[in-house]
């Protein structure tokens, strides 16, 4: 296991610098010249000569790469030209808010896909089957924006039981657990839920319909066990497929929130990337893509080492 | 919305392929389902296409006192936007653009990556590891913050978001293109035109592709509901087409602030991106049965 854990931490150091490379570049895809995407339009020449010392335009690229990496190793991620602020600062402001609604949509789509999924699986072929599978298409059919919106419509618009926007009372960034922000809080939930919910749905229907289709089963049945004991039997087969599917899923909600974000002026890093986006400020874009595609790198290596503690029949290599 | 690692069924119980396609058209005929997508996307292609002859009104053209009409109200089928133009006709002429944002990128991508997954499939060795290692950096990243990084950076812009969601889709396309290669290279038949002196070009041309475009092209529709979901949040975010150009995810945006005035308006861009997207999955799904011999 040792030996494992050793191997799978050596692959995640290249794919985290493959990561951090195209995170670089992003600076260079940008129209025109790179300083010219990272430098305020109003800047003082002494703060473009700064900027570009600094940054190193003059070197080689592969040199500007090194420079850039070890700026950001030490957490320097650059400044944010539509606040002046450092982008660090920015970022670590913001990703409390996305973790939160993160955390949320994915308590409700694990607990939810999984009830959904097991019952589909259970009675595979029946009409329950088939509801549960029909509800998991329109879930990873459905634009999550334009249900937020719906959402919004329905629950605030004409029924007025829950805020339509921000993450508490008189839009404060501050996040603390009253009735008053967990209010705020469901919506935005609730439309970034329903991916996970018709993946992990998917994904555990099939499981524990192949599960229930083995012959152990058969013979467990056949030896006397009752349902209960079965079913202990299919949670330990189901488990770790699940729980990576799960774990990426969480991945994809913290980078995938952006437009939940949007809709509900949520103020966490998808609201960064919107004000990013707006302001073409591509220091900020740069360094909240870096900083989620990490988390996401992160979370897949966890996803792996525990998909094997409780499977060492899986040692990915 | 995710690009998860994707199987794909192998039609090997195909024998001749002329019978095969005409058998698979047939059991897709049979599934009133898939049939009854396909007819709904048809028609909203077509009315895209001839939206001059089918729009009842201009889409660019406002009325100032008719601003956010509802639903069914007298020269508005369907109500109008914030600027008093007519929402039927803006969804008609919508379609195009949106409908072009959301399949264009599947279909370079399914040009790009087929290409790079079945060279790296057939191939194998080195060139099997430098292609497939680079298409694994992508996976790295969320789908949907790929394409906001990629379409952010470049600034907004119709060719900017297609070749942004280009970029998503050829990983998850390559992966599936290799594996599928890799398979049907070390079947028999494979083995036995090497053996009596197949070329490389020709074993390609003959025995791989006949066998693996069908499956790699099954996945690319099931992408394409994702695309189409892509697509219209980038132009949501506005990094797609610019106002006035009528295009759903924009619509959606610039309706947003008109949904205590007129809810259900305002909601009905995304109502069709659900439609179409939820059809193209259906078919997706369809297809795939209909060419899953064994079942």
């Amino acid at each position: 296991m040792i030996a494992y854990l050793l191997k799978r931490l050596g692959l995640v150091v290249p794919i985290a610098l493959a990561v951090s490379v195209v995170c670089f570049a992003l600076v260079y895809l940008a129209p025109g010249d790179p300083l010219s995407a990272i430098v305020p339009s109003d800047a003082s020449k002494e703060m473009i000569d700064e900027l570009k010392k600094e940054y190193g335009f003059d070197k080689p690229i592969p040199v500007q790469y090194a420079v850039w990496l070890g700026r950001t190793l030490q957490g320097n991620l650059g400044q944010s030209i539509a606040t002046g602020r450092p982008v660090a600062t920015e970022i670590g402001n913001a990703i409390g808010n996305t973790l939160i609604l993160a955390f949320a949509a994915s308590l409700v789509g694990f607990t939810l896909g999984a009830v959904l999924g097991t019952i589909a699986g259970y009675f595979s072929g029946s009409w329950i089957d088939k509801a549960v599978s029909a509800i998991a298409v329109a879930g990873v059919s459905v634009p999550h924006y334009w249900l937020g919106m719906v959402l919004v419509i329905v629950f605030s618009v004409i029924l007025g039981w829950l805020p339509a926007m921000g993450a508490g009372p008189g839009g404060s960034g501050e996040w603390t657990w009253d009735a008053e922000h967990v209010k705020h809080l469901i919506l935005p939930a609730i439309a970034l839920s329903v991916i996970p919910t018709s993946i992990v749905t998917r994904t555990i229907r099939a499981l524990v319909a192949d599960t229930l289709s083995k012959e152990f089963v058969t013979a467990l049945v056949a030896k006397g066990l009752g349902q209960g004991a079965i079913f202990m039997h299919v949670v330990k087969n189901v488990a770790p497929t699940a729980l990576a599917v799960m774990g990426v899923q969480l991945g994809y909600l913290m980078g995938g929130s952006i437009l939940i974000e949007t809709v509900f002026s949520w103020p966490g890093t998808g609201f960064l990337l919107n004000t990013a986006i707006f302001q073409r400020d591509v220091p900020l874009l740069q360094g909240t893509i870096l900083v989620l595609a990490m988390f996401f790198v992160a979370l897949n290596l966890v996803v792996d080492i525990v998909q094997t503690a409780l499977d060492p029949r899986i040692r990915r290599t | 919305m995710s690009a998860t690692a994707p199987t794909v069924d192998l039609p090997i119980a195909a024998a001749a392929a002329q019978g095969y396609w005409t058998g698979v058209f047939k059991r897709l005929l049979r599934d009133k389902v898939a049939v009854a997508c396909a007819l709904v996307l048809i028609a909203i292609v077509l009315a895209a296409i001839f939206a001059p002859y089918v729009a009842p009104a201009d889409p660019a053209k406002g009325a100032i006192l008719k601003r956010l009409q509802p639903i069914g109200s007298e020269g508005f089928p369907l109500g109008s936007d914030e600027l008093g133009r007519d929402m039927l006709s803006r969804l008609i002429y919508g379609g195009r653009l949106s409908l072009l944002m959301g399949i264009s990128p599947v279909v370079f991508a399914l040009l790009i990556g087929s290409f790079l997954g079945i060279v790296a499939g057939f191939v194998g060795g080195r060139t099997n590891t430098v292609i497939m290692r680079t298409v694994d950096v992508f996976f790295a990243f969320p789908s949907v913050l790929l394409a906001v990084a990629i379409s952010g950076a470049l600034g907004a812009g119709i060719a900017n978001a297609v070749l942004a969601l280009t970029v998503v889709f050829i990983p998850p396309i390559a992966r599936v293109a290799e594996s599928v290669t890799t398979q049907v290279r070390s079947l028999d038949f494979v083995e036995a035109a090497r053996a009596s002196g197949a070329g490389a070009f020709t074993i390609i041309r003959v025995h791989i592709l006949g066998n693996v475009l069908g499956p790699i092209f099954v996945y690319a529709t099931s992408l394409v509901s994702v695309s189409m979901i892509l697509a219209a949040g980038l132009s949501f975010l506005g990094l797609g087409t610019k106002p006035p150009d009528p295009e759903w995810g924009l619509m959606l945006n610039t309706l947003r602030t008109a949904i205590y005035i007129q809810p259900w308006v305002a909601a009905l861009p995304g109502a069709l991106i659900f439609v179409v997207s939820i059809s193209f999955n259906l078919l997706s799904d369809g297809m795939r049965s209909a060419m899953d011999v064994q079942r």
